[in-house]
């Protein structure tokens, strides 16, 4: 766990896009896009509807295929990497999808120790152990474990999503809308959630959101993905001052001026 | 983690006589396995009146350690029940009551279909007829090609084995009439059935269990609409026209296939079949195999929805929702053939 090094010396950032392209059939959906995440930072992605938040994410994680451009993870370049190379990678990163994603067909303890059975020489028991484990760090009761997905609430899939996610102790994690649909309370502790795990494990957090009040929480930077690219980025006060028509009616709308009160209150 | 397990012996021989040090200085990184071995180490201790010091681990290790040891769950987990004879005994008498819990819900959609349908022919301003015909299009006309084939087919092969069995005996002739009785009075209404049953009572699980799972039924209802005049209504009317129709093009297919397959084997010329067949066979042998239709529309349409209707919310019981109701319906086709076998046999038909 390597932090804290000094803002002088820029560490090599661990997601690194250039010249990304993504289209389908002739509608162009990024153009040109540049993007780094440093390490160990929570990097939120904002936009408006359509702008490709979610497929950038999913070029990132090789899901969706770009046209052009190259994507370094972690020194890796994801898009020529050979099979064997991109095993690895997925081993060091884990994906939150939007509604959990989890196979409905398994058990919450049983998903969590999906990706632990492709570690060698690890003995069932103690997977099962660090699966119930993980399921604890993702603030879910023990008892959550023996349930299936389609018994547990939105909120609960979403924590289950996040164990599996983090079974493999990665060094990057991506969060698609990790607080869409849940309530302002289930909101802010999964907020809580994703800044005391990323803290405590060192983790670099990419994270699409349209919650203001978590990009207030926990983002220490925002990247605002508009005209197709990343318009820019910078820290949730550097955006305030951003003089571009959609940054200003999203960062300064009536939402965004609740939620910057809201954060200072807190801050008091 | 991938020394997990040899960490996790390596510390189970810890003596727990005294207190341990764990110098982490020469760690570079510690992974969850390790701080929950390293977790599961302290309690051992502290239960043995023993402790434990971390030393040489920066800050954020050990902020790491905390939330990790925060995270252990408390206790033994509590022991998972052991099956014994009586919970076999149980499931089964659960199951026993399920299969006739089943029937009754069945036969209570019949009902429902049957008294919206009533409701209908007196009040025919809310009949849904574009959604009629949109799936006596769906269930009826789209199968034609592929039923025809079928009874086209069947009546080849029944050709083909009785002129091997009746040329034995010198009786080819024969061969009519039992092409013409086997087609008519069971095979083409029946395997017309079975076919519909897969295409059809799967469709409508998957397209009513769908619509339940993304709340459309839920929607409806709020919108005072009544998920069976709607959904049930249609469908199910629309495979009781359908299915005698189907019946009669598999009966002619299957006739033309069994005629083409007793010409070339046999050289029963077309004009002899025709003579053979109206002389040697009876109307009631169509008209046994025609009144089953209705009743098994009724089966397929009735299982379908009903099926559709237990979907709940997740993805997976769609699929099983969906494949029960083919079997269900095959099932309950060839069993209600076979009554109708019996009953038809007793009164002499």
């Amino acid at each position: 766990m390597t932090q804290g090094a000094p803002a002088s010396l820029q560490p090599e950032p661990v997601i690194a896009l250039r010249g990304l392209r993504n289209q389908f059939g002739t509608h162009v959906v990024h153009e040109n896009l540049d993007l780094d995440v440093r390490r160990g930072e929570i990097l939120g992605v904002v936009g408006g509807s359509g702008t490709g938040k979610s497929v950038l994410l999913r070029s990132i994680v090789g899901l969706q295929r770009p046209a052009a451009g190259t994507i370094t993870v972690l020194g890796t370049d994801v898009l020529s990497a050979s099979d064997e190379e991109r095993k690895a990678l997925e081993a060091r990163w884990g994906v939150m999808f939007q509604d959990g994603a989890l196979f409905s067909s398994l058990t919450v303890r049983e998903n969590v120790e999906v990706p632990l059975r492709a570690v060698p020489g690890l003995d069932p028991a103690v997977r099962v152990a660090l699966a119930d484990l993980k399921v604890a760090m993702a603030g879910l009761l023990p008892l959550a474990g023996d349930k299936y997905p389609s018994e547990l609430s939105g909120g609960m899939r979403k924590r289950a999503g996040l164990a599996r996610a983090l079974a493999l102790d990665p060094e990057i994690v991506f969060l698609d809308e990790p607080t869409a649909g849940l309530d302002p309370i289930g909101a802010s502790a999964f907020d809580a959630l994703i800044l005391n795990l990323s803290r405590s494990m060192g983790l670099t957090v990419f994270l699409v959101t349209h919650d203001l009040d978590t990009l207030h929480a926990v983002c220490d930077r925002v990247a605002v993905l508009a005209e197709k690219k990343v318009l820019v980025t910078g820290t949730m006060r550097e955006m305030l001052d951003v003089d571009h028509p959609w940054v200003r009616e999203y960062f300064h709308g009536p939402r965004a001026r609740a939620a910057l009160g809201a954060a200072s209150n807190g801050q008091d | 983690m991938f020394g997990a397990t040899a960490l996790h012996a390596a510390l189970a021989l810890v003596p727990l006589d005294r207190d341990v040090q764990v110098d982490l200085l020469a760690a570079e990184r510690i992974d969850t396995a390790g701080a929950w071995a390293l977790s599961l180490l302290r309690r051992r201790l502290e239960q043995a009146g023993r402790g434990m010091t971390v030393t040489g681990a920066g800050e954020t290790t050990l902020a790491f350690l905390r939330t990790v040891d925060a995270a252990i769950p408390d206790g033994d987990q509590p022991a998972r029940p052991r099956r014994r004879l009586v919970d076999g005994l149980e499931h089964l008498g659960r199951g026993a009551a399920g299969g006739v819990g089943f029937l009754l819900d069945l036969t209570g959609y019949l009902g429902l279909f049957l008294a919206r349908l009533a409701r209908s022919v007196l009040h025919p301003r809310g009949f849904r007829l574009t959604s009629l015909v949109h799936h006596c299009q769906e269930v009826g006309l789209k199968a034609v090609p592929i039923v025809a084939v079928m009874a086209f087919l069947i009546g080849v092969v029944l050709a083909f084995q009785g002129a091997a069995q009746l040329r034995q005996f010198g009786a080819e002739i024969f061969v009519v009439d039992l092409i013409a009785i086997s087609i008519l009075r069971e095979l083409g209404i029946l395997l017309t059935a079975i076919i519909v049953a897969g295409r059809t009572a799967s469709a409508y699980t998957a397209a009513i269990g769908s619509m339940k799972m993304r709340e459309e039924l839920d929607a409806m209802r709020t919108l005072g609409l009544d998920p069976a005049d709607v959904l049930f209504v249609p469908r199910i009317l629309a495979l009781l026209l359908m299915l005698p129709i189907l019946g009669l093009v598999a009966n002619v297919a299957g006739l033309l296939g069994g005629a083409l397959m007793a010409w070339l084997e046999l050289g029963i010329s077309p004009a002899m079949f025709q003579t053979r067949l109206v002389e040697g066979t009876g109307m009631g042998h169509v008209l046994v195999g025609m009144i089953k239709a209705p009743v098994f529309a009724l089966i397929i349409g009735v299982v379908g929805c009903h099926a559709g209707m237990q979907v709940e919310r997740d993805t997976e019981s769609l699929g099983r929702m969906t494949s029960n109701a083919v079997v269900t319906a095959i099932f309950a086709v060839i069993l209600t053939d076979a009554v109708f076998s019996i009953f038809f046999a007793q009164v002499g038909l």
